[in-house]
């Protein structure tokens, strides 16, 4: 069955306060997720006020800032620092989201609580292991198949059919919209999640694909597509605003199409 | 602990090709239902205080037995769909899952030829 509780090496424990430095004119606290895996100890909150006076907007120059100048063992990935790359996913406030592109000041609540991907396995602090998902969006062969000669310019696609692909395109895989799926928590070994679906509507809906068909066989299945129930957080947590849910309903409608 | 890839492991034994089947008759039968259940609440409503040989002459009715042996089917039908996915959802057992499943079958299957069974007694007796 689904297991509802932490198991005791889970549970989180309150963990160590480091006080704004002397001077502070802005001071926010951060509570911020913490496990080591090289030590036997449960995860724990620590506490980090910093002062805001003199720290960027976004909760990831925070998190640097935390990182730079009080606790350099704090771990977490970061990369473009601009809601390109993805890596910086995390739950910020209560909702995944990227940090980079999160204000500090656009956090509900006195306080900035900041955990992992939820539902995913812990490798350190703020780092999930993303293997899995990796390995689904692989499964879903995410580049352009087709069997007629290579053309010696591009594929051709119409002003139209690339419009298509506007709002799937965008997608950055930092995998806020999957960590935040209920039917993803529970069933993440077989259903592919929202954004990997969503990437996979992305070559299904590319005019350019000649293997739609063969896309649609292998997402037929009770489990790899058919645990969505629309439940929608995916659209509400999305960072770049894409609508996963809707790619999913798309995919069910051109199932059912093709049996009509 | 395995030591299959990842990519082994997410491919796991493939695709059921099955799942548009159960998708497109969970919606044929709560469109079916949503006419089912206003017909038999307005139904109900219109018996009330009919007594026995009242509700037994309605439903000697070709038309009402025939509206009630559907209203009947559908919704035990849409049911038993709507159990399945919380049970495929919920239960990781394979063995308490499968159980589930067959007894999910037993229950709503049954249920079901019951009532019709006493829709039927009913209709072609009177």
């Amino acid at each position: 069955m689904v297991q509802f509780t932490l198991p005791r090496h889970s549970k989180i424990e309150q963990g160590r306060h480091h006080p704004a430095p002397a001077g502070a004119e802005k001071t926010k606290t951060f509570k911020i997720y913490r496990y080591d895996p090289d030590t036997p100890d449960n995860p724990r909150i620590d506490t980090y006020e910093v002062d805001l006076a003199d720290c960027a907007p976004m909760v990831l120059d925070a998190l640097i800032k935390i990182k730079d100048e009080v606790d350099t063992t704090l771990t977490f990935r970061r990369s473009c620092r601009e809601g390109i790359c993805g890596s910086c996913s995390m739950n910020i406030g209560g909702t995944n989201t990227l940090a980079c592109t999160c204000a500090i000041e656009d956090v509900p609540g006195d306080e900035v609580a900041v955990y992992p991907l939820p539902h995913m396995q812990v490798m350190k602090d703020l780092v999930v292991d993303l293997t899995q998902f990796w390995a689904q969006y692989e499964s879903i062969q995410p580049w352009l198949k087709a069997d007629s000669p290579t053309p010696e310019k591009e594929w051709a696609q119409s002003p139209a059919e690339r419009e298509e692909l506007d709002g799937l395109y965008e997608c950055i895989l930092c995998g806020c919209c999957s960590a935040a799926c209920p039917s993803y928590w529970w069933n993440s070994d077989k259903y592919l999640g929202p954004a990997v679906l969503l990437q996979a509507y992305r070559w299904i809906a590319d005019t350019r694909d000649e293997y739609t068909g063969e896309r649609l066989d292998e997402l037929e299945d009770p489990f790899k597509l058919y645990r969505c129930h629309t439940i929608m957080n995916c659209v509400q947590v999305c960072p770049k605003g894409l609508n996963p849910a809707k790619a999913i309903a798309e995919i069910k409608k051109l199932m059912v199409e093709r049996t009509l | 602990m395995s030591l299959a890839t990842p990519i082994a492991r997410v491919r796991g034994l493939g695709s059921a090709k099955e799942g548009v089947a159960h998708f497109k008759q969970v919606r044929v039968t709560s469109i079916a239902s949503v006419f089912l259940t206003l017909w038999f609440v307005w139904s109900a409503v219109g018996l009330s205080g009919a007594g026995y040989a009242g509700v037994t002459a309605w439903l000697g009715s070709t038309l009402n037995a025939t509206l009630m042996l559907l209203f009947i089917g559908v919704n035990f039908r849409h049911a038993q769909l709507g159990v399945q996915t919380i049970v495929e959802d919920y239960v990781h057992h394979k063995l308490i899952k499968t159980v589930s499943l067959i007894a999910l079958a037993f229950v709503t299957y049954g249920l079901g030829a019951a009532s019709a069974i006493a829709v039927l007694k009913v209709a072609l007796s009177g």
